[in-house]
């Protein structure tokens, strides 16, 4: 065998802030995309060991087992609330919930407005897979128009199931709210604009500017029923010219950060 | 400290303050409201945490996640607002984490009244959220109570890592009374071994409710019970009133034990061997407490503000051996001790039926009363 001294060139790895364990999620959910970026900040940041997250529940329940860091699972909805029990007790901590579209747009749509009136000054980490992934494909409030889903069989119909609800846009009108921005998570420029996004949310609570809140347009394919490489292709045709990216509400102080 | 003139309510906040409260987390409804506000002053003036939350439902989830950092943590509220914590009082029982509670209860059920009543007991004391759980549940029956009461609160939330309410109703809340305070104890932030405060130097953790494996979930239930044994064992408290030579005795709690108090000293003047037993925790339930008593009482009578909720605890201890009689005022009502008094002088001299539920034979006299 002939053996050749190859110089090491790590490129890549797990970050500290993401534990070694394989996770639940299906193949192709871009739920483990939001979790590595989350992860790359905190270990950017190194704030990995003052950092509490806050799961939800949805597909994302177990996410407290995927970060290294201390983990509490809210109730359906209720992370908001429970972050901001947190963070006042300990304003030095870094404090940040994740949340699907069913739990923050539908059941904790109060606790979300709320946190965001009060700028709690918190990170909000926003799945919007317009379906309710969990429980098995459900219509979510994010859902479109016409999408066929386990509850809306024959697409929803907005004259009986009303109509898609804008978080991003809802929240940039808060006075409290200092980084509201949406993302998608669809291709890799985007996947590096929405790891930006989530720096910059984490940094508006670093200097206490109140709530931030990243909306990633994520995929589900098991319950939208295609292909991952499909899903990503059916967020790009269809969800993004219903949720348009872009920066909701930026802080003015933000334009100093550099990182 | 010397004694002062204080409103319930008002007495338990400051209580709450002197006993190392750091945050609390509440919304405004009456006949709990003087709880609200007077920590809406008092914890920003001393650099701790006061949050008016937009529903019962944020406030009790504010609190849960307080909780898990090991803080000193507490929310109140009524009747309504007490539903609408069941959420999240069931979510902190699963974490096995400490959390104090106030019911400042009201006439029910829905929107019902502000006036005192009794009638969540069966919530407090037998569950109301979902699941297998159980909270310390004490109960107040004047304003010095309410002050020594809330402090223990704290302790036995901490020691057991459980909810401990304090049931309290309007009556007591909103009265006037002299009473003592404590000292101010300096707020110590103990650093659990359960807290999730931040990973520094440590292993993360994980506080959760969640056992999506069924052993797993089982195993917790179990764990739940055994501290739940531990805290029957060690936490039963209640008082007596004449009971050396009592022929048949009154239990009350709170509200209803006060006024029975009175008309209990109104019939011993009249030479009526009487005596009162007032249970103070709910939950654990002084059940051994009531079955000895059976063993030499002739009867019972159960006062309460509601239907007859703790009176279902008392049959329980009694099973049978003698009458258990029941007398109840609802809807926000407070019965006089007259009203009571006449209870006695009934249990006192006339032959006790037993057949039929203590509740309706009640039910039965006091409709007949109403319309005569
Ligand atoms: C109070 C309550 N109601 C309903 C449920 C059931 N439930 C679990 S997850 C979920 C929807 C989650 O959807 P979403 O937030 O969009 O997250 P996803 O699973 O798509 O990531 C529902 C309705 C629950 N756990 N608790
Ligand atoms: S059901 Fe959908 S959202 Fe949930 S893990 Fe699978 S693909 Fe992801």
């Amino acid at each position: 065998m002939i053996s050749l001294a190859v110089p090491e060139n790590l490129v890549y790895s797990r970050p500290e802030s993401l534990t070694s364990v394989h996770n639940h999620y299906c193949p192709g959910c871009t739920h483990g995309v939001a979790h590595r970026l989350i992860a790359e900040v905190l270990d950017e940041m190194n704030v990995r060991d003052h950092t509490i997250g806050v799961a939800p529940v949805g597909c994302s329940v177990f996410a407290y087992n995927y970060f290294n860091c201390d983990f509490v699972e809210a109730a359906h909805g209720r992370a908001p609330a429970m972050a901001t029990g947190i963070k006042r007790v300990l304003p030095d901590r870094v404090v940040f919930t994740y949340q699907g579209d069913g739990d923050l747009a539908s059941i904790g749509m109060a606790e979300i407005m709320h946190a965001a009136a009060r700028g709690e000054n918190i990170t909000v980490i926003f799945i919007n897979n317009a379906i309710y992934g969990m429980t098995g494909g459900q219509m979510a409030p994010t859902s479109l128009p016409g999408q066929k889903t386990t509850s809306s069989p024959n697409g929803r119909d907005v004259e009986t199931a009303g109509y898609p609800i804008r978080m991003a846009e809802i929240l940039a009108n808060m006075d409290g709210a200092g980084y509201i921005v949406r993302r998608s998570l669809h291709d890799p420029k985007n996947i590096r604009m929405a790891k930006k996004a989530i720096r910059m949310a984490f940094e508006t609570q670093m200097h206490g500017l109140g709530f931030s809140m990243v909306e990633l347009l994520s995929t589900c394919p098991t319950n939208w029923g295609i292909t991952p490489i499909e899903s990503l292709t059916w967020l790009e045709d269809h969800m993004i010219p219903a949720y348009p990216l872009g920066d909701y509400k930026v802080s003015e102080h933000l334009a100093a950060i550099k990182f | 400290m010397a004694r002062e003139l204080l409103k319930g309510n008002v007495a338990m906040a400051e209580a709450a303050v002197r006993a190392g409260l750091e945050a609390y987390f509440g919304y405004p409804i009456t006949p709990q409201t003087e709880v609200l506000e007077h920590l809406s002053a008092r914890l920003p003036e001393l650099g701790r945490t006061f949050v008016q939350a937009e529903s019962e439902v944020a406030a009790i989830n504010m609190v849960y996640g307080a909780a898990c950092t090991g803080t000193r943590v507490m929310s109140s509220s009524s009747s309504p607002g007490v539903s609408l914590m069941m959420e999240g009082i069931s979510y902190i029982s699963g974490t096995e984490i400490p959390a104090v509670l106030v019911n400042v209860m009201r006439g029910g059920p829905g929107l019902g009244n502000i006036a005192p009543s009794q009638g969540d007991y069966n919530q407090a004391v037998h569950g109301g959220g979902h699941g297998d759980y159980n909270m310390i549940v004490l109960a107040p029956s004047t304003v010095q109570e309410s002050i020594d009461l809330m402090v223990l609160a704290f302790d036995l939330a901490e020691k057991y890592r459980m909810i401990t309410m304090l049931l309290t109703d309007g009556s007591i809340g909103q009265m006037m009374e002299p009473a003592e305070l404590p000292e101010m104890r300096p707020v110590v932030r103990k650093d659990w071994d359960w807290a999730t405060n931040g990973a520094i130097g440590r292993e993360r953790r994980i506080l959760s409710s969640i056992y999506i494996n069924p052993p797993l979930e089982e195993e917790t239930n179990l764990r739940l019970m055994k501290t739940w044994q531990k805290v029957q064992a060690n936490e039963v408290r209640y008082k007596e009133y004449y009971l050396d030579d009592a022929e048949f005795i009154v239990v009350g709690f709170g509200t209803s034990g006060r006024v029975a108090l009175s008309a209990v000293r109104a019939a011993r003047a009249q030479g009526i061997k009487v005596g009162l037993f007032r249970p103070i925790s709910l939950n654990p339930f002084p059940y051994a407490m009531i079955d000895e008593l059976a063993n030499k009482a002739s009867a019972f009578l159960v006062v309460e503000m509601n239907s007859g909720q703790m009176l279902e605890d008392i049959r329980l201890a009694v099973r049978g051996r003698v009458p258990v009689e029941f007398y109840a005022r609802l809807g926000g009502i407070v019965p006089f001790p007259d009203e009571v008094l006449s209870e006695i002088q009934r249990v006192a001299t006339t032959k006790l039926n037993t057949d039929q539920h203590p509740r309706d034979a009640w039910l039965a006299r006091f409709t007949a009363q109403s319309e005569r």
